[in-house]
C-alpha cells in the first residue's frame, strides 16, 4: 500500500524547486537624470532591468568594471547578475547619476 | 585664452551678478532664449571638436554634449510651442553668442592637444557659469512651472556634463 503522504510531498518538493528557480527582474527607473531607486538589492540570477524615461541615452556603468549598460533614450537595457558584492554605478555621460546595486548570493 | 575665458565667465556670471540684481529679471520668454542660446553654443563648440580633435575621448565628449543638447533644446522648442509662448532675443543672449563666436575663433586656431585642452576647459568653464546661472537667476525667476522643471532638468544635465568634462580634462593631463 503506497503511503498517502507521498503525492502532497513530491508536490510541495516540485513547487518549492520551481520558485526558486524563478529568477526576479529588478526594474529601475532612470528618470531626470536620477536612478530610482538609488540602492537596490538583487540575487545572482536576477536580472536587473534599467527603464531610461529620458530623452538623452545614459549608461549604468559599474564603478568596479564589471559591466557597462548602455540605455538609449526612452529605452531599456537588462543585465543578468552572476556575482555576489555590493557594486557602485553610474552614467558614463552624466556622472552625477550615482546608484548603488547589491548582489546577494 | 586665459584672459578670453575669463571674460567669458565674467560676461556669463553677470546673469547673476549685480548687473542683474539692478535689472528686472527676465520673463519666460527671455528665459527660453537664454536657455536655447545656451544649448546652442554648447553644440556648436562640440561640433567644431568633432571636426578638429583627433583624441577619442573629446571626440566622444563632444558627441555626447551634441546629443544632449540638442534633445534638451527639442525639448524646449516643443515646451514654448506647446505654451504658445515666443522666444525673446535679450542682452544676456547677445552677449552669450558674441563670446561663444569669439571662442569658436579662439580655439579654431588651435590644433591637436593644445587645442583638446582649450576646448575641454572652455566646457568645464561654461558648464560651471550656466550652471551658476540656472541656480541663481533663470530657475528661480521662471514663473511657468514647466518651464521651470525643463531648466531644472537642464541644470541636473549641465551639472553632469561639468563632471564628465572634469573627468575628461584629468585625463588629458
Amino acid at each position: 500500500m503506497k503511503p498517502r503522504w507521498i503525492i502532497p510531498v513530491v508536490a510541495g518538493l516540485v513547487s518549492g524547486a520551481s520558485i526558486s528557480a524563478l529568477a526576479a527582474t529588478i526594474q529601475i527607473s532612470m528618470e531626470n537624470l536620477e536612478i530610482s531607486p538609488a540602492e537596490a538589492t538583487a540575487k545572482v540570477g536576477d536580472t536587473v532591468e534599467w527603464v531610461n524615461k529620458d530623452v538623452f541615452a545614459h549608461t549604468a556603468t559599474a564603478r568596479n568594471g564589471d559591466w557597462d549598460v548602455m540605455l538609449q533614450p526612452k529605452k531599456s537595457g537588462t543585465l543578468v547578475l552572476k556575482k555576489a558584492g555590493t557594486v557602485d554605478y553610474y552614467c558614463r555621460f552624466h556622472p552625477n547619476m550615482k546608484a548603488v546595486l547589491t548582489v546577494t548570493p | 585664452m586665459f584672459i578670453r575665458l575669463s571674460a567669458a565667465v565674467a560676461a556669463l556670471s553677470l546673469l547673476s551678478g549685480a548687473a542683474l540684481a539692478q535689472a528686472a529679471k527676465p520673463s519666460d520668454p527671455q528665459i527660453a532664449h537664454i536657455a536655447y542660446t545656451a544649448g546652442v553654443i554648447d553644440v556648436a563648440a562640440a561640433k567644431q571638436a568633432v571636426a578638429k580633435s583627433t583624441n577619442k575621448d573629446v571626440k566622444a565628449f563632444a558627441e555626447d554634449m551634441i546629443r544632449d543638447h540638442e534633445a534638451v533644446n527639442k525639448q524646449a522648442l516643443d515646451l514654448v510651442k506647446r505654451l504658445n509662448v515666443t522666444p525673446e532675443d535679450n542682452d544676456t543672449s547677445k552677449t552669450l553668442s558674441k563670446n561663444a563666436a569669439a571662442k569658436l575663433d579662439e580655439l579654431g586656431k588651435l590644433s591637436g592637444a593644445a587645442f583638446d585642452k582649450a576646448y575641454v576647459a572652455n566646457e568645464v568653464a561654461y558648464h560651471k557659469a550656466v550652471d551658476g546661472a540656472l541656480e541663481t537667476t533663470l530657475i528661480p525667476s521662471a514663473s511657468n512651472a514647466e518651464l521651470k522643471s525643463l531648466l531644472q532638468t537642464g541644470l541636473k544635465i549641465f551639472q553632469g556634463h561639468e563632471q564628465h568634462a572634469e573627468h575628461v580634462a584629468a585625463m588629458l593631463k
